[in-house]
């Protein structure tokens, strides 16, 4: 289960909304081990595509350093899906390298830069294993950190 | 010769769980194979046919290595080399 808060979905989505129709990737660091996603860090998609996206790799040092000094990992790696719906494709899967990580995949098919729903669905993606899980969105995350993972 | 190699989750199980080991070598390409001799396995996942994987990024003290000799960059002692896999994918 995804446990995050209402501001950090709504940025995603706003994130995916605006790049449309390119994939927009990102990540949400939170304290090792924590599995609290908190702080939302926006990416460029260094590929500028509607059908790829990746970190460019200058961006992708900074990030990792800058969270291995504040004892950080990426809770929450995402990427929208701007024709498809918001299922993990074949790439997806094969380039997975976070296997502690939500995988979040928006898809903004429906209606591109538009305000509407999006679909907003979160994976574990492990040695080439797919498995969805629930998403639960809370207005903030739980001070403590056990009971974050156990509301509903 | 000491240079520190940072490893990503991905591919501690082959460090037992390290996040850092030491390795040695005047090249990238060295130090791989000194980094297979101790953990064996590791140099499959960071080459394909003899270079460095597509979607795998090694940086020498900051720069990334495609910028400065792929696996023939120089590495001397107390460089520290970390090694990233792309975060990559996309619906094609």
């Amino acid at each position: 289960m995804l446990t995050i808060d209402r501001a950090t979905y709504d940025g995603i989505v706003a994130h995916a909304r605006r790049d449309h129709p390119d994939e927009a990737c990102g990540i949400v660091a939170g304290p090792e081990g924590s599995d609290r996603p908190e702080r939302l860090v926006e990416m460029v998609n260094a590929a500028g595509s509607p059908t790829f996206y990746e970190f460019d790799s200058s961006d992708l040092f900074a990030l990792y350093k800058e969270m291995d000094a504040n004892d950080e990992e990426p809770v929450v790696v995402y990427h929208s899906h701007t024709a498809t719906e918001a299922y993990p494709s074949r790439t997806d899967i094969g380039l997975a390298s976070e296997p502690n990580a939500h995988y979040v995949l928006v898809s903004t098919r429906e209606h591109g830069n538009n305000a509407g729903p999006v679909e907003f669905r979160s994976y574990r993606i492990v040695d080439g294993d797919v498995t969805e899980e629930e998403v639960v969105v809370v207005p903030e995350l739980s001070r403590n950190p056990t009971e974050a993972r156990g509301v509903s | 010769m000491a240079i520190e190699v940072r490893i990503p989750t991905i591919l501690r199980t082959y460090t037992g769980g390290e996040k850092a080991v030491n390795g040695a070598g005047v090249s990238l390409s060295a130090l791989i194979d000194d980094l297979e001799a101790n953990h064996p396995g590791i140099k499959e996942r960071l080459l394909d046919n003899g270079d460095l994987r597509r979607f795998v990024n090694v940086y020498i003290n900051d720069e990334d290595v495609r910028f400065i000799g792929g696996l023939e960059a120089e590495l001397k002692d107390g460089d520290q080399v970390v090694v990233l896999p792309a975060v990559a994918g996309g619906s094609a």
